[in-house]
């Protein structure tokens, strides 16, 4: 029995056995049993009944990213399972459970020379009233991980309460008989106890999180357009929002939603609204609008595979160049990136409120990735930034909605307000509001724009920045747990390497990054697009080191930890 | 409409500001902005609490021109804007400003779901059956022969019924109005802004640069032969055998405005976490 | 739209002022309006024809509202107007008849047509009203009409009628937005 820090267990089946859900289970146990851990998944094509693979990393300390192979990897079944391709690798060192009336074996499965073991889930369900091959499948992760019975009995009963009590029965039945049959198997492998935990414990999406972080950030109006993978911000946010006082109101577009954020933001609410990339073009213009009138709002955009309609189920970092490029015109704006499920709750926070104190909009880039992974995390601390605008006071005379002060940020009038009366104006205008097509009005208004964003005091949270070397990774958003792990094992072996994730994209801060950098010889840029949209973007804008390098590609598939470690091993000078 | 505070008798000359109009002398829209301040000097709406929303076109540079507050947005987006804000702000008067370009065709799609929503606005569309802003296209309310550059000799196509649309897709007020007659209009507009849900006035307000035929409105208009009626059924058989030019008010309906599900207990926040805790 | 406004028989003194105040109100906003939109469109010589008109339904409005006393006017002219629905006051001048290129002599002719309707307005309350105070009102409003009427031809006599219409543009027009 070797003691390892985490453990990963896939669970592979499909027309209907159930994998996703027994990967759920899994997770709520361990995470009941004190584990940390993170759920993915990976899917057919089909609505219903199609395969599916629950991706599951159980560890003692919180984790970000998926392991590079599975200790444990269940079949249920093996149809069309070949399409998972690397996204379920296993080594000499796994346990391959498989059903032998399940199909055959993918081929990298077979060829990875793990050990194979047969055990007739389907049958075994069978011999039970009601019972499901995916609870077997759970009983034997459950058996093989050390997994307390009556925590897996916990999970079932809750999720299963408004099937029944027979249903519930029928499931514990089939746990038993999971737990039953891995009995004679050996994964030899056991995991480090959980360091006990004061905090109270989350199992939650980073879906999730970005919107409990817009609500405590002050949101309290949303428009909602549907679209994977963001549309369960918006069905989170549907009932809670009420809760508190907010509305969360279905658009007939993008175009729609973009607009009515804006409209409800003009009338004092600060507003957001959750896409994904097609839906971000379309807001383009809008964003526009509210750049040029200094109105706050929020977009999360849930990045997936591009260009176009693309692939909706799986994640990419390649809505870079239009969120910081898209607007037509000179139109600076605020572009954030969380870094994990945890990080969404703050950023998004984070974005209500300088969006609010900027007067202008943040586009919030989480992805497919982070929005749709599970995992189990301490209750995060409450952070106090709240979304504050700066408002106008009645005052005597005419008023001057964008009158030039040092900040750049003049003060905002709310319809209600007696004397504050303007007209919000995307035409290019003057102090007044009033349309103009003055060069001195023009650039005036330009330079207040762009001075507001420069100007402020963004802290320390601008980026992740960790370690030290001569050596740096610079990457984002959800490949910064990847690279943090990489970057551990990389220490492990010698190497000092620091570790720069920037959280704010735009505006860029070129000094922060300079000091960043002092000491560092070679860069490693790590992203996941195809073109290197955050290489180029970081070329753009910053000094980089004389010696990058670049490890890039697309979706549908996240770079993993070992990737990053390869490539920092084949650098070492 | 959101209950209304009555300052001591307001006058129109309240509610218009100093901004100078850049719309040609002889455009309709002028005696639109006066039946705008007149309407709202008899309601006795508070300019504060009344916001004018427009999109972009000749007819959508309104706002600026009151003493309101005011959103001039993107091109077809008016509505969207105005929805959002209502809904978060239902004390406000919102009153939304849009011409025939602006409103029927970019803007099309946001006209029917914003009928069918039923909120409490009122919708005015200054119709010249062509874009003037962008010098003389034909528009969704174009008649099929009428020549352009961009169509010559005509579109061809049929024009769209504005009023026929708003009242199949659920408005609870439709009326048509004619700039050139601003007492009406102003007893119009009153009416629908008062009317509860979603009003639609669609103003023909004939553009003397791009259409110097219109000035035969004046002699082709006339008073609707009935007086509005609340059943859907009989404004839309009236509707269709409609000539174009019948002034007043079609419908004048009892659709159930929209509500929204606004909790009126704000919990802690805390309580939204329940859900995630293990 | 028919011309000839329908007027209820029985009138009081207070309404009668109150209408006339709003047609000289209404007189004056519109003189303003259109001498805003000569001055944007750069006409300046229509400029000045339309402050000058503006002025003088000023004065005559500030007389009406001195007459008036402690009379809330804009109350009630507001409730006049909706108790008569079909009723339409008086237009004096029609803002769709308007051109950037107008000379004075059309200016005046749009004034003109204003003026006669007004005097036609007032006659007829004389010739309907039942109460003598307001029979006698209306008579003295129909004189200061009069003078208005005739205030105008004076002013046609300075600027000649033009052989046609006002010049074409030389410039096509532009897209603003």
């Amino acid at each position: 029995m070797r003691e390892v820090e985490d453990i990963s267990v896939a669970i592979v089946g499909s027309g209907g056995a159930g994998a996703l859900t027994a990967g759920n289970l899994l997770l709520e146990a361990a995470s009941l049993a004190g584990w940390r851990g993170l759920l993915t998944r990976t899917v057919g094509p089909q609505i219903r009944g199609g395969e599916a693979a629950a991706l599951v990393r159980l560890a003692s300390r919180p984790v970000e990213c998926l392991a590079d192979r599975f200790d444990l990897l269940i079949g249920i079944d093996w149809l069309n399972a070949n399409r998972f391709g690397a996204e379920i690798e296993v080594g000499p060192q796994s346990l391959v459970i498989t059903d032998p009336s399940g199909g055959d074996l993918p081929a990298l499965v077979a060829r990875a020379g793990a050990r194979v073991v047969e055990v007739p889930i389907k049958d075994i369900a069978k011999a039970i009233a009601d019972g499901r091959p995916n609870m077997v499948a759970l009983g034997l992760a459950a058996g093989l991980l050390g997994l307390p019975e009556d925590l897996s009995c916990t999970v079932i009963a809750k999720r299963l309460k408004e099937k029944g009590e027979t249903a519930i029965e029928a499931s514990r039945a089939g746990l038993k008989a999971g737990i039953a049959a891995a009995t004679g198997l050996d994964l030899s492998l056991q995991l480090i106890a959980p360091k006990p935990s004061a905090a109270p414990r989350w199992l939650v999406s980073g879906n999730e999180t970005t919107g409990l972080g817009a609500i405590r950030g002050g949101v309290r109006f949303a428009a909602a357009y549907p679209i994977t993978p963001a549309s369960e911000i918006l069905e989170w946010l549907a009932p809670n929002l009420p809760k508190v006082g907010g509305v969360l109101f279905q658009a007939e577009d993008e175009l729609a939603a973009i607009n009515m954020i804006i409209g409800a933001s003009f009338g004092g609410t600060p507003a957001m609204t959750a896409t994904s990339g097609p839906g971000l073009a379309l807001m383009i213009e809008a964003l526009g609008l509210a750049t040029a009138a200094e109105i706050p709002v929020v977009v999360i955009d849930v990045m997936r595979a591009g260009p176009s309609t693309g692939i909706p189920t799986k994640s990419e970092q390649a809505d870079l160049n239009i969120a910081v490029y898209g607007l037509h015109g000179d139109a600076p704006h605020l572009v954030l990136a969380p870094q994990s499920i945890v990080d969404c709750l703050f950023t998004t926070q984070w974005g209500v409120y300088l969006a609010e104190a900027l007067q202008a909009p943040a586009i919030v880039l989480s992805d497919q990735f982070i929005g749709q992974a599970v995992a189990a995390i301490d209750r995060p601390a409450d952070i106090a930034f709240i979304g504050r605008r700066t408002a106008a006071l009645p005052q005597a005379g005419a008023y001057k909605r964008y009158a030039v002060s040092a900040g750049g940020v003049s003060p905002m009038a709310i319809p209600g307000m007696r004397g504050g009366q303007y007209t919000a104006d995307g035409l290019t205008h003057n102090e007044f509001g009033i349309p103009t097509s003055s060069e001195s009005d023009h650039r005036t208004q330009l330079d207040k724009r762009r001075m507001k964003l420069e100007q402020f005091a963004y802290g320390d949270h601008w980026a992740t920045i960790e370690g030290d070397g001569e050596l740096a990774v610079i990457t984002w958003g959800s490949l910064t747990g990847s690279a943090r792990e990489a970057i551990a094992k990389a220490h492990g072996s010698g190497l000092n390497i620091r570790l720069i994730a920037p959280r704010l994209l735009c505006p860029t801060q070129p000094d922060r990054l300079k000091a960043a950098l002092d000491g560092v010889k070679r860069v490693l840029v790590v992203e996941q697009s195809h073109s290197g949209q955050f290489h180029r973007y970081l070329r753009a804008h910053y000094d980089l080191a004389k010696d990058v390098r670049v490890l890039n590609r697309p979706g549908p598939l996240p770079i993993r930890p070992s990737e990053i470690e390869q490539a920092i091993m084949q650098w070492r000078s | 409409m959101s209950s209304v505070e009555t300052r001591s008798a307001c006058k129109p000359g309240d509610y218009k500001s100093d901004i100078k109009p850049i719309w040609c002398p002889g455009c309709g829209d002028y005696h639109v902005l006066l039946s705008f301040t007149r309407a709202f000097a008899e309601l006795g709406l508070v300019p504060e609490e009344t916001v004018v929303v427009s999109g972009i076109g000749c007819s959508s540079r309104i706002p600026a021109y009151t003493k309101c507050y005011g959103f001039h947005g993107v091109h077809g987006r008016s509505l969207a804007l105005a929805t959002g804000l209502k809904v978060s702000r239902p004390d406000l008067t919102v009153v939304v400003a849009s011409g025939d370009g602006d409103g029927y065709s970019i803007g099309g799609n946001h006209f029917l779901h914003a009928c069918r929503r039923n909120i409490d606005m009122t919708y005015v569309v200054m119709d010249n059956r062509v874009y003037g802003m962008t010098k003389g296209q034909p528009s969704p309310t174009t008649e099929p022969d009428f020549d352009t550059a961009l169509s010559p000799g005509g579109t061809g196509l049929s024009p769209f019924h504005p009023l026929v649309i708003a009242l199949a897709a659920g408005a609870n007020f439709v009326a048509r109005a004619f700039s050139g007659d601003p007492n009406q209009t102003t007893s119009i507009l009153v009416d629908a802004i008062r009317h509860p849900g979603f009003s639609f006035v669609e103003v023909l307000s004939p553009c003397v640069t791009f259409r110097p035929d219109e000035r035969e409105w004046k002699t082709q208009m006339h008073p609707a032969p009935v007086a509005a009626t609340s059943d859907p059924g009989k404004a839309a058989r009236r509707i269709m055998t409609d000539d174009g030019f019948n002034i007043g008010i079609l419908y004048r309906g009892n659709r159930r405005p929209y509500q929204a599900k606004v909790g009126s207990n704000c919990i802690d926040l805390a309580e939204l976490e329940k859900d995630f805790a293990l | 739209m028919s011309k000839a406004p329908s007027i209820p028989a029985i009138f009081s003194l207070s309404d009668l002022l109150a209408i006339a105040y709003r047609i000289e109100a209404d007189a004056v906003e519109r003189y303003a309006l259109l001498a805003d939109q000569m001055e944007t469109h750069n006409n300046s010589e229509l400029m000045k024809v339309f402050r000058d008109l503006a002025r003088a339904e000023g004065i005559h409005a500030e007389e009406i509202r001195r007459l008036a006393g402690d009379i809330d006017l804009t109350g009630r002219a507001n409730a006049l107007r909706t108790s008569w629905p079909d009723a339409e006051s008086p237009e004096e001048v029609d803002l769709g008849a308007a051109h950037y290129l107008m000379t004075p002599w059309h200016a005046l002719q749009l004034s003109l047509a204003g003026e006669k309707r007004a005097l036609a307005f007032f006659t007829s309350i004389v010739d309907t009203a039942k109460d003598a105070k307001v029979k006698e009102m209306a008579a003295e409003f129909v004189e200061e009409e009069a003078e208005h009427v005739n205030l105008v031809y004076k002013l046609l006599r300075k600027y000649p009628k033009p052989a046609g219409s006002w010049p074409p543009d030389g410039d096509p027009p532009l897209a603003q937005d």
